[in-house]
C-alpha cells in the first residue's frame, strides 16, 4: 500500500507543477524563468501577494474564504451522498418499479436544474415568505464570529441545500447503475440461491458500489471545494465562489492568481487522498 | 439533593438568557445592505463612489465644510463643519482663510487643530510626507485638483492655497475627511521593527488605522471584516449636539445583488437597503417598509471618447444618440424611480442656460444624423461601453444599459457592453479611455453627482482635468471650455458664478459630450422601526439623527 501511495503522490507532482504554471502565467514581469523561481520561492512561505483592489494580503482573504467554504462543501456533500445514495439505492433496488421511476425522477431533476434558480426560489420560499431561515450572510456577526449553535447554522442551511442537488442528482445516477449492474452478476444470483437474505445480498451490494460511488463522490467535493460563484453570490456566504467572482469583476490578478492555485492545488490532494482510499476499499484498483 | 441541582441550573440558564436578552434588547442596531460588493474604505477617504463618503465618510469623519442634510425640501448646501467660517484674500484669490471650531476632539480623545488639518492635507498631496499615502490619492485630489498646499496660521486658523483662483474650493473640501494624526502614530508606532522601509511602515500603518479608524464624527468604527461587514458604535461626544447619534451601532453589509438586498430586506437580516429590485417594489410597499426617494443631483449618462479613432468624434452621433433613447419607457421599467434629464441640471436650475439642442425622444431626426454621419442598419457604429453590475448611484445599470443597447440599435448603433466590477469602472474613469484597462472602450457609464459646478461640469470637459488628474476620462476640452471654467472659477460672486455657469452648461448640453439618461431618485428601502428619516435632495443621507424602535 505504501509503495502504491508514493507512487501515486509522484504521479500527482507534474499535475501540481502544470496547475502553478498556468496560475504563475496569469502575473509575469521578468524572464520567465526567474520569476517563476522566485514565485515558487515566496507562494511556499506562504506569501501569496497582495490584492490589488483592497491593498490586504491574498493568503489572509483566501483562507478565511476556505474555511468558509469548506464548511458549506462538507455539509453539501453530506447532503448529497447520502440523498443520493439512498435514491440511487432505491431506484436500483427497485429497478422499474414505480420507485425507481420517482427516484430517477429526483435525481435528473437535481442534475438538470440551474442550482442558483433553485436558490433564488428557497430564499423566496423559506426567507420571504416564511421567514424561517435567513436569506444571506454567514451568521449575525459575519463568519469570523462562526459557532455551531442554531443561529449560525440556520444560515448554513438554504446555500448546504441549494449546493447539494447536483452532486445529489449525480450520486443518484451513479448508484442506481452500479446497484442494477451488481444485482444482475452471477455472484449475486448464487447467494441468494444458497438463501442470502435480503439483508446480506445488500451488504455485498454496498460493498462493491462502495468505491465508484466513493471515487464520484470525491470529484463532486473537489468541485464543492471550489465554491460555486453563483450560489455564494445568491446567498452572500464569504467563499472562495465569492471571492474568485470578485477577483474576476475586480480584475485582482493576484487574488484571482492566489485562490486558483490554492484551490487547484486541494483538487490535486483530494484526487489522491480519494484514489487511495478506493485502493483501501477494493484492491482490484492497486493491482491494475 | 438530586433534583435541585436541575432546577438550580435551569434558573441559572433562564437568568443569564434573560440578562443577555435584555442586554440586546438595549443595543439599537441598525443593519444597512449597501449595493458595493466590499466594505468602502474606512481610512478617511473612501473608495465605492460616493456611495462610500455616504457610509463610511460622512458617519465617521467631519470635513471643513459640510453638505447641509437636514431637510427633505430645500437644496442641500455646504455649511460649516470642521472649519466656522472662510475667506478668500482679496488681493490674491489663491489663498484662503479657515477658522476653525474649538473644541472638537478626535475618537482616540486627541484634540482636533491646524495641525491635523495641515497632516490631513499632507496625507494626500505631500509625497515626502511620512504618512502620504498614495492609495488616497486618487479619490482625493481628483475631487479638489486646485488645492496645493495647507499651512498652520495659529491653533484654530488654517491657510490654504491653491494653484489658480478657485470659488469651489470650500464645496470640494467637503471631499477632504479629518482623520486622526495622533492615532495613525500609534498606529505606526506598533508596526514591527523587522519592517523597516518608511513606505511599508506607513502602508501597514493606514491598513491598522482603516481596521481601528479615528475621525471625529458621529460615528466610531469599531470592527472590519473585509468583505462582509463593518460595523460603527455611537460617538456620544460628538460636538454637534443635534447630530449626536441616538441608534446605538450600525452594521454595513456589502450586497451587491438587487435581489439579494430586497431579500435581506423581506426576511428582516437588515433594516436599510439601497437601490431595492424594481420590480419589488409592490411587494415592499405592501409590508412594514417605506421607499423613500427624493430627486438628487445626479446624472446617469455615457460618458463618450474623444480620443482619436472614436467614432463619437462626430458631433452627430452624440447627438443621435441622446435623442434615441425614449427615456419615458425607462422611467417606467424603474418603476418610475427616475428623473428625466435634459441636460446635466434642470431647467429650472440656475446653471441651466438655455442650450439650443433639445434632448428629447426623435428617433426619426436621430436616424437622420446617423445616417448623414455615414452609418445604416447594415453598416452600425460600433460602441463598447464600460459598465458595473451594481455600485453607488449606478442605479439598475445591467436593465438600463440592456435597454440602451436596444433602444440605440433602431438608430443603427451596435452597442457591445462591458460588465466588470464598480471600483474597477471608477478607478478606470480616472485613469481614461487611453488606458488599457479601459479595454478599448469608447464610452464608460459612470453616475456622477452635480451639486457642485466642478463635480456637475468642470471636471469633464477641462483640459486641465485629463486623466489621471480627474474625470475626463474621454478627453474632452478646447479653449472655449477652457476659457468659460477659467470665468466661473474666478468669480467669487454667486450670481454673476450661476450665470457663468449657465453659458458653460449651455455649451456642454450642446457639445454633447454625454449622452444623459437619467436622474436618480435615490430609492432606498427601510423597515418602519426606523425613525427620524430625512432623505435630502442630496447622494448622501445623515444617519445620525434617526432613531430606531
Amino acid at each position: 500500500m505504501l509503495t502504491y501511495i508514493a507512487k501515486r503522490l509522484l504521479h500527482t507532482l507534474p499535475v501540481a507543477f502544470g496547475v502553478s504554471i498556468v496560475c504563475f502565467l496569469l502575473v509575469h514581469d521578468r524572464p520567465l524563468p526567474v520569476q517563476y523561481g522566485l514565485w515558487v520561492l515566496t507562494t511556499l512561505q506562504g506569501d501569496l501577494g497582495v490584492s490589488i483592489a483592497t491593498g490586504r494580503p491574498v493568503a489572509s482573504e483566501l483562507w478565511r474564504a476556505l474555511g468558509n467554504t469548506l464548511m458549506l462543501a462538507v455539509l453539501a456533500t453530506f447532503i448529497g451522498f447520502v440523498l443520493g445514495c439512498l435514491f440511487g439505492f432505491v431506484a436500483g433496488y427497485f429497478r422499474g418499479s414505480w420507485l425507481d421511476k420517482l427516484a430517477s425522477f429526483v435525481s435528473i431533476i437535481g442534475v438538470s436544474v440551474p442550482h442558483y434558480w433553485l436558490g433564488m426560489v428557497l430564499v423566496i420560499i423559506f426567507s420571504v415568505q416564511l421567514n424561517w431561515l435567513p436569506a444571506t450572510g454567514a451568521g449575525p456577526g459575519g463568519s469570523a464570529d462562526w459557532a455551531w449553535d442554531w443561529v449560525h447554522v440556520r444560515h448554513l442551511i438554504l446555500p448546504a441545500v441549494t449546493m447539494s442537488v447536483i452532486p445529489m442528482g449525480i450520486v443518484a445516477r451513479t448508484v442506481r447503475a452500479l446497484v442494477a449492474d451488481i444485482l444482475s452478476q452471477e455472484f449475486i444470483v448464487g447467494q441468494r440461491a444458497k438463501g442470502l437474505l435480503d439483508l446480506g445480498v445488500f451488504r455485498h451490494v454496498v460493498k462493491n458500489a462502495a468505491p465508484t460511488a466513493l471515487a464520484v463522490m470525491g470529484l463532486q467535493l473537489g468541485y464543492l471545494l471550489g465554491g460555486s460563484i453563483l450560489i455564494e453570490t445568491v446567498f452572500s456566504w464569504p467563499g472562495t465562489g465569492f471571492l474568485l467572482g470578485q477577483a474576476i469583476f475586480q480584475r485582482d490578478l493576484p487574488l484571482l492568481q492566489g485562490t486558483i492555485l490554492v484551490l487547484a492545488m486541494f483538487f490535486v490532494a483530494l484526487n489522491l487522498i480519494v484514489d487511495v482510499v478506493q485502493t483501501m476499499l477494493d484492491p482490484r484498483v492497486q493491482r491494475s | 439533593m438530586t433534583l435541585k441541582f436541575p432546577r438550580l441550573l435551569g434558573a441559572a440558564l433562564l437568568a443569564t438568557t434573560m440578562i443577555a436578552g435584555s442586554a440586546l434588547a438595549q443595543e439599537k442596531v441598525l443593519r444597512i445592505g449597501m449595493t458595493a460588493a466590499d466594505i468602502p474604505r474606512t481610512h478617511g477617504q473612501p473608495d465605492q463612489g460616493f456611495e462610500g463618503n455616504r457610509f463610511t465618510g460622512i458617519p465617521m469623519y467631519d470635513a471643513l465644510t459640510h453638505w447641509d442634510l437636514s431637510s427633505a425640501d430645500r437644496a442641500s448646501v455646504v455649511i460649516p463643519g470642521l472649519a466656522t467660517e472662510w475667506t478668500v484674500d482679496a488681493a490674491d484669490k489663491t489663498k484662503w482663510t479657515f477658522k476653525l471650531r474649538p473644541g472638537v476632539k478626535f475618537h482616540d480623545g486627541s484634540p482636533f487643530n491646524a495641525d491635523a488639518v495641515v497632516w490631513n492635507v499632507d496625507k494626500v498631496l505631500k509625497r515626502d510626507a511620512a504618512h502620504f499615502d498614495a492609495s488616497q490619492v486618487g479619490v482625493t485630489v481628483s475631487r479638489m485638483p486646485t488645492l496645493r498646499t495647507a499651512r498652520k496660521i495659529d491653533d484654530l486658523t488654517v491657510e490654504l492655497t491653491t494653484s489658480e483662483p478657485d470659488s469651489f474650493l470650500p464645496i470640494n473640501l467637503t471631499n477632504l475627511f479629518m482623520a486622526s494624526p495622533t492615532h495613525w502614530a500609534t498606529k505606526l508606532a506598533a508596526v514591527p521593527a523587522s519592517v523597516t522601509e518608511a513606505a511599508a511602515r506607513s502602508t501597514q500603518a493606514w491598513a491598522a488605522f482603516a481596521a481601528d479608524p479615528a475621525g471625529t464624527g458621529p460615528f466610531r468604527g469599531v470592527r472590519l471584516q473585509p468583505r462582509e461587514r463593518f460595523e460603527m458604535v455611537a460617538n456620544k461626544a460628538y460636538w454637534d449636539p443635534k447630530r449626536v447619534p441616538k441608534i446605538d451601532r450600525v452594521v454595513l453589509l456589502p450586497l451587491a445583488d438587487a435581489n439579494a438586498r430586497t431579500a435581506a430586506l423581506l426576511s428582516g437580516q437588515v433594516d436599510w437597503i439601497e437601490s431595492p429590485a424594481p420590480d419589488a417594489l409592490p411587494r415592499i410597499k405592501s409590508g412594514p417598509f417605506t421607499v423613500y426617494a427624493n430627486p438628487q443631483p445626479h446624472v446617469w449618462p455615457w460618458q463618450f471618447s474623444f480620443i482619436e479613432g472614436s467614432p463619437w468624434n462626430d458631433k452627430r452621433t452624440r447627438q443621435a444618440a441622446n435623442l434615441c433613447v425614449n427615456r419615458t419607457e425607462l422611467q417606467t421599467l424603474l418603476g418610475g424611480l427616475m428623473g428625466i434629464p435634459k441636460g446635466s441640471v434642470s431647467p429650472d436650475h440656475p446653471w441651466w442656460g438655455n442650450p439650443t439642442f433639445d434632448i428629447k425622444y426623435d428617433p426619426a431626426a436621430a436616424k437622420a444624423m446617423m445616417t448623414a454621419a455615414g452609418y445604416s442598419a447594415s453598416k452600425p457604429m460600433k460602441v463598447k461601453v464600460l459598465t458595473s453590475a451594481s455600485g453607488s448611484g449606478q442605479m439598475q445599470p445591467i436593465p438600463m444599459n440592456e435597454f440602451l443597447q436596444q433602444a440605440l440599435k433602431e438608430c443603427f448603433f451596435d452597442v457591445e457592453l462591458d460588465v466588470i466590477e464598480w471600483n474597477a469602472v471608477f478607478t478606470n474613469w480616472r485613469e481614461g479611455a487611453k488606458d488599457p484597462k479601459a479595454r478599448g472602450a469608447n464610452a464608460i457609464n459612470v453616475t456622477f453627482a452635480t451639486m457642485d459646478p466642478f463635480f456637475a461640469m468642470v471636471r469633464f470637459v477641462s483640459t486641465k482635468t485629463f486623466p489621471p488628474v480627474s474625470n475626463n476620462w474621454g478627453f474632452f476640452g478646447n479653449d472655449e471650455f477652457d476659457g468659460l471654467i477659467a470665468k466661473a472659477r474666478s468669480t467669487f460672486d454667486g450670481a454673476e458664478r450661476d450665470a457663468a455657469l449657465a453659458a458653460l452648461h449651455k455649451r456642454i448640453v450642446e457639445e454633447a459630450p454625454f449622452l444623459w439618461v437619467a436622474h436618480d431618485v435615490g430609492p432606498r428601502a427601510m423597515t418602519n422601526k426606523v425613525k427620524g428619516v430625512v432623505q435630502p435632495k442630496s447622494w448622501f443621507i445623515d444617519i445620525a439623527p434617526m432613531t430606531l424602535d
